[in-house]
C-alpha cells in the first residue's frame, strides 16, 4: 500500500470480480468490473477527469475557471468531486425532481446548483445549460456526448485494465449511455483480439422516448458517429426495467450492491451467456446501489419498483 | 404470417392511436413495408424513400436491434415481436436547439 497524493489518484484501476455463480452455463465465465469503487462512486469519474485534463491541456480551463454541466447523474457528481479538488467552480443545472441523494452529493462537493423546472426533465436542464453556455462563453461546457476525451478515458484506462486482468475475454458488455465506455473499451479490446465481441445494452428510456414530439428530436451522440460506433458494436439489446431490477437483486447473492443499470448490463450478459458453449464475458458495473436506495429497488414489491424505475436516471 | 409490431408514442397517431399493430412479412423489411402500406402516415417516418431505415429509428426483434442482425433482411416468424423506438441517448435528446457552444471548441458537430 502506498499513500496517495490526492483522491484523484484513486480514479480507475477498479477490481474485476468473478460472478460465474450467476452464469446460466458454468462453462461461460462471468466477470464484473466494479466502477462503483471509484472515489465519486461511478465509472463517470474516469471521463470527468479525462475531459477536465484535456481541457486544461487545450488551455480551455485555467485555475479559477467555471464549468457548467447539466448532468444530474454520475457525470455531474464526478465533475463536482474533481472540481472541488482542483479548484474550479462547477455550476450544475438540475431538474427540481431529481433525487435528494444527488442534490446533496453535488452540494457537498461544492457545486452551485441552478434549478430547472422538473416538468422539463433532463432535456430542460440540458437546454438551459446550453443557453447559459452561450451567454457565458468564458464558462467551459465539456459536453460528454461529443467530447473525444470521453471514449479516450476508456481506451487508455478501462480497456487496458480489462486486458491486463483478463486477456481471455471473449465478450464485453456495457450500457450504451453516451457510448463512451463501449467505444473506448471496444476499440482497445478489438485491437488486441479482433474476435472479441462488443455488446451494448440500452436501458429502458420510457420517459425520454415518450417526451419526443417527433422522430427528428431523436439523438445519436456525436462521439458514436465520429468513432464509427455502428461498425464497432457486434450487437445492441434493450433490457426492460423488470429484468434490470431482478438482476440488480440477484447480484446481492454474490455480495455486490450495484446500481440498476448494472442489473440491465448483467441481464444482457446472462442472455448472451445462455447462447454460448464456452467463453469469458466481462460486464461493466457503472455504479453502486447507494444512490438508488430511495427507489426501494431491493426491498419493495417488484411491480411497484418496476413502475417507479421508468422515472429513474440510470446512467 | 402476421408479426406483432409495437409502436412508440410518437408514431401512434399515424396508426389510429394503436400501441400494437400486426403486419405480414417474412423479413423485418417486408413487415415494415406492409405496415407503411396499411398506415400511409408512417411513410418517411420509419423507412426512408430509398428503402433504408430512418436515422433516428431503432427497430428491435425481440429486444435485439436489427441493425446489428441482418438489418431489414433479418428473417422473422409469427412468434417474433418487433418494437420500433426512436433513438435517444441516456439523458440527452432535443439537441436541435443547441448553440455552437454545446460542443467544446475543436470538436466537430456531427449532426
Amino acid at each position: 500500500m502506498t499513500a496517495y497524493g490526492s483522491v484523484l489518484e484513486l480514479i480507475g484501476n477498479t477490481p474485476l470480480v468473478d460472478i460465474t455463480r450467476l452464469s446460466p452455463n458454468p462453462d461461460v465465465r462471468l466477470l464484473i468490473k466494479l466502477e462503483g469503487q471509484n472515489p465519486g462512486g461511478s465509472v463517470k469519474d474516469r471521463i470527468a477527469l479525462s475531459m477536465i485534463e484535456e481541457a486544461e491541456k487545450d488551455g480551455i480551463l485555467k485555475p479559477g475557471h467555471t464549468l457548467i454541466e447539466p448532468s444530474s447523474g454520475n457525470t455531474g457528481i464526478g465533475l463536482a468531486l474533481i472540481c472541488q479538488v482542483k479548484g474550479y467552480h462547477l455550476i450544475v443545472v438540475l431538474a427540481t425532481n431529481v433525487s435528494i441523494e444527488r442534490r446533496q452529493l453535488l452540494e457537498s462537493w461544492g457545486a452551485e446548483i441552478i434549478d430547472s423546472p422538473g416538468s422539463e426533465g433532463s432535456n430542460g436542464a440540458v437546454r438551459r445549460a446550453q443557453a447559459l453556455a452561450v451567454e457565458h462563453p468564458e464558462w467551459a461546457f465539456l459536453y460528454q456526448y461529443a467530447n473525444p476525451a470521453n471514449p479516450k478515458a476508456h481506451y487508455e484506462g478501462t480497456g487496458p485494465e480489462i486486458w491486463k486482468d483478463c486477456p481471455e475475454v471473449t465478450h464485453f458488455v456495457a450500457g450504451l449511455g453516451t457510448s463512451g465506455t463501449l467505444l473506448g473499451v471496444g476499440r482497445f479490446l478489438k485491437e488486441q483480439n479482433p474476435a472479441v465481441k462488443i455488446l451494448a445494452i440500452e436501458p429502458p428510456a420510457g420517459e425520454l422516448v415518450d417526451g419526443l414530439r417527433n422522430l427528428d428530436d431523436g439523438y445519436i451522440p456525436p462521439i458514436f458517429i465520429d468513432n464509427r460506433g455502428a461498425e464497432l458494436l457486434d450487437g445492441k439489446r434493450i433490457v426492460r426495467p423488470r429484468e434490470s431490477i431482478e438482476w440488480t437483486r440477484r447480484l446481492t447473492e454474490v455480495g455486490i450492491f450495484a446500481g440498476i443499470s448494472t442489473g440491465a448490463a448483467l441481464a444482457g450478459a446472462v442472455t448472451t451467456a445462455a447462447t454460448l458453449d464456452s467463453g469469458t464475458i466481462v460486464v461493466i458495473s457503472a455504479d453502486g446501489g447507494w444512490k438508488y436506495l430511495s427507489t426501494g429497488a431491493w426491498t419493495d414489491d417488484l411491480d411497484v419498483v418496476t413502475e417507479r424505475a421508468a422515472r429513474i436516471t440510470y446512467f | 404470417m402476421p408479426v406483432l409490431v409495437n409502436l412508440p408514442t410518437v408514431l401512434r397517431s399515424h396508426a389510429g392511436g394503436a400501441k400494437t399493430v400486426s403486419a405480414e412479412g417474412s423479413t423485418v423489411g417486408e413487415v415494415l413495408t406492409a405496415l407503411v402500406g396499411e398506415y400511409p402516415g408512417l411513410a418517411g417516418q420509419v423507412i426512408n424513400g430509398d428503402g433504408s431505415l430512418h436515422k433516428f429509428v431503432n427497430v428491435y426483434l425481440n429486444d435485439d436491434d436489427v441493425r446489428y442482425l441482418s438489418a431489414l433482411d433479418t428473417p422473422v416468424t409469427d412468434s417474433d415481436e418487433l418494437s420500433i423506438l426512436p433513438a435517444v441517448a441516456g439523458g440527452a435528446v432535443a439537441d436541435a436547439t443547441a448553440g455552437d457552444r454545446a460542443v467544446p471548441p475543436g470538436v466537430p458537430r456531427s449532426r
